[in-house]
């Protein structure tokens, strides 16, 4: 039986704006509910650090970019569609 | 296709007189620039900036509106880099559609020099199309790009900025009210930032038209200028359409006015020029190539005017129009000689043919032929290229041969409208125009209809007509109007030889006038009596000679005669008294010997 993979979050958030809080709330949830323990989770706050936002093509906020595992994947919105977010991580199939 | 050969080989000459008058026409613009540069962004869109009256609303957000295929990139990218480039404005493109790579490398070819601008970090391309893997969960908004853009902002103090295809990212929102946040969120922070923004749209052409219809419309009362650009094509032929719908607290030029792209970029032509109100009038006569349509018209058309000649095809309405061509040519006036039917080189070689040399003009740059052949599309297009034409050219002459030609590219009353406003466009300029005009026979009465409504524009016309008489087909030229000149009402016989052309006497028989075989049968008729009238009074005048001298030779005998008599008689006299003296004398000497005494009373007394 392999060890279920860990998995790396970034999530680009515009300020405290509703969808970015909403965002940030919904993320914590589903993690909790379906990731356990295998997860990170790294905040970027664009007005903060636009230039990353540029480098990184981040034009719609917010935006949940999936770095590991493999592929990266891109959820843009307040991740309120738990089934979207899933089915995007590819955790629907292994979901107990 | 008209970058030719000919405009490399003009000399310096002419190169050093177009670029003063170019810069010339730059300076007297400039003033009026730094007037306005409060609140109008040029775009250095040739006519645009004419129609909003200087460009668009400075630190404002500008909506460009249009189908598939309109143009709205390229306005809004010229506009950009025009900014960048010649008004110290660096500026953003933020491409929503199109990746930047592709909008830099279809750009290219109009040589906006975008690689230097880019190098140079006055224009930034900023690519924001949606990914293709993108999966959207919940709503969102567009605070990471603003974001993002105001850091680029800063960094390169940027004064204007373009969203491409905004449409193409609203299309993703949920919800009407979402996009309609997004729209809003967006407009204050233009707003905020003070740049003069352009942000483009697409409207109908494609389904998605329903769903940007809302957001676009709540868009365009917010916007303090909306361009609306549309293409449509008519019976084949392509029609573009710029419109200013709204421009807040400006004039503008409410009319569509038609637009090209041209190898420069937008050019749009402005409808009706309100620059060129004001013509210059001039009472100089130019020569209209031929010596006697000269003196039909007082000494030639006048400067600036327009002439339309028409006539059926092969009336030589070509030729009359380059002998005006060629006579502009020899004074040295730059002269565009537009050719919508024929190739360049055909018509050079046809013309030579009738003695009018145009190639030496063409080699050494004063004549700049151009075959619109080569041009496709609308009769606006046309127009807008002869314009172009003929400024980079610096024409004081244009030969238009036929303009007929656009009633066949657009059917409607555009191709009136083109024609008219070629008329005063030139006028504006000084330019003398030369329009021909085919008036063919088989022509339908809505064509003949147009082709006169361009001749009450016009201020000469003259008409070619043929004219068959005794089996024979004879040019005719006749001035229907001259504006401001008294002119010959007779038709003339034109003739057209390897000396050139020219127009004969007329002769009028039977309320008819006599050309070709009649006229020249005339003519010998005419020399014939006169040379038998000559040769009758030249003899008659031989004979009185000799009578004359009859007669002196006869007063001269009778002189002689009377001479000869006089002495006769006076030698009788003489001898008379000489006898009569010897007599007396005899007797005395008689009486003297017989010293007798009676002899004085015989004398006296006695009878004889």
């Amino acid at each position: 039986m392999t060890r279920p993979p860990q998995f790396t979050f970034r999530l680009f958030v515009a300020g405290d704006a509703p969808n970015s809080l909403q965002a940030v709330a919904n993320l914590a949830a589903f993690c909790r509910d379906h990731l356990a323990d295998r997860f990170e989770i790294e905040i970027v706050d664009v007005f903060r650090e636009p230039k990353r936002a540029l480098a990184e093509g981040i034009f719609m906020t917010p935006t949940l970019v999936a770095m590991t595992p493999p592929p990266v994947r891109r959820i843009v919105g307040t991740l309120s569609h738990t089934q979207t977010v899933l089915l995007t991580l590819g955790l629907l199939d292994s979901a107990p | 296709m008209f970058a030719s050969a000919q405009t490399a080989l003009s000399t310096r000459r002419d190169g050093a007189w177009h670029i003063t008058k170019w810069k010339s026409r730059m300076e007297s613009n400039r003033p009026a620039q730094t007037a306005q540069e409060s609140s109008k962004a040029p775009t250095g869109i040739v006519g645009f900036d004419e129609i909003t009256r200087g460009g668009l609303p400075r630190a404002r957000s500008t909506l460009l509106v249009g189908g598939p295929g309109s143009g709205k990139t390229i306005i809004a990218l010229q506009s950009l880099a025009h900014g960048a480039r010649d008004c110290k404005e660096p500026g953003i493109f933020v491409a929503f559609e199109e990746t930047s790579g592709r909008i830099e490398s279809n750009a290219e070819s109009f040589g906006w020099g975008l690689a230097e601008l880019l190098r140079k970090k006055k224009l930034f391309f900023l690519d924001a199309q949606p990914k293709a893997d993108l999966i959207q969960s919940g709503d969102f908004d567009l605070g990471g790009m603003l974001a993002a853009l105001e850091a680029q902002t800063k960094a390169m103090r940027a004064r204007r900025i373009v969203f491409d295809a905004l449409d193409v990212v609203l299309a993703l929102l949920p919800d009407p009210a979402a996009r309609r946040r997004e729209v809003y969120r967006l407009h204050e922070w233009l707003l905020a930032h003070e740049l003069t923004a352009t942000i483009t749209a697409k409207s109908g052409g494609d389904e998605d038209s329903d769903v940007i219809h809302q957001p676009f419309s709540v868009m365009q009362f917010m916007v303090d200028c909306t361009v609306i650009l549309d293409h449509c094509v008519t019976l084949g032929v392509s029609h573009r359409t710029l419109r200013v719908q709204k421009y807040r607290g400006s004039g503008f030029d409410e009319n569509a006015s038609p637009f090209l792209i041209e190898n420069g970029g937008v050019v749009v032509n402005v409808a009706r020029s309100r620059t060129h109100v004001d013509p210059k009038i001039s009472n100089e006569r130019v020569s209209t190539g031929v010596e006697r349509l000269d003196t039909m018209l007082e000494g030639g058309y006048y400067r600036g005017a327009s002439i339309l000649i028409t006539g059926y095809s092969g009336t030589a309405k070509t030729t009359l129009s380059a002998a005006f061509a060629e006579a502009a040519c020899k004074r040295g006036e730059p002269t565009l000689f537009v050719s919508f039917d024929s190739d360049c080189n055909e018509v050079i070689r046809n013309l030579a043919s009738v003695g009018i040399g145009l190639d030496r003009y063409v080699k050494n740059g004063c004549l700049r032929m151009i075959s619109a052949r080569a041009i496709s599309g609308s009769a606006e297009s046309y127009l807008v290229r002869i314009k172009n034409l003929a400024q980079e050219h610096g024409a004081r002459c244009l030969v238009a041969d036929p303009v007929s030609t656009w009633y066949k590219s657009s059917y409607d009353t555009n191709a009136h409208s083109v024609a008219d406003h070629l008329i005063d466009w030139t006028k504006g300029k000084g330019i003398t125009l030369i329009c021909t005009s085919l008036f063919d026979e088989m022509t339908t009465r809505i064509e003949r209809g147009s082709t006169l409504q361009i001749s009450t524009l016009a201020d000469t016309w003259i008409h070619l007509n043929y004219l068959v008489q005794a089996g024979e087909r004879n040019r005719g030229l006749s001035i229907i109007k001259s504006r401001g000149t008294a002119h010959s009402n007779q038709v003339r016989e034109l003739i057209l030889s390897d000396k050139g052309v020219t127009l004969t006497d007329t002769y009028t028989a039977g309320g008819e006038v006599l050309m070709g075989t009649l006229r020249w049968e005339k003519e010998r008729a005419e020399r014939i009596a006169a040379e038998a009238a000559e040769t009758a009074a030249k003899l008659k005048r031989l004979k009185l000679d000799a009578e004359e001298a009859q007669l002196a030779l006869r007063v001269k005998s009778l002189q002689a005669e009377l001479v000869s008599t006089q002495a006769e008689i006076a030698l009788l006299v003489r001898s008379t008294q000489r006898r009569e003296g010897e007599m007396s004398r005899g007797r005395s000497e008689i009486k003297e010997l017989r010293g007798d005494d009676e002899t004085i009373a015989d004398e006296k007394g006695s009878p004889r």
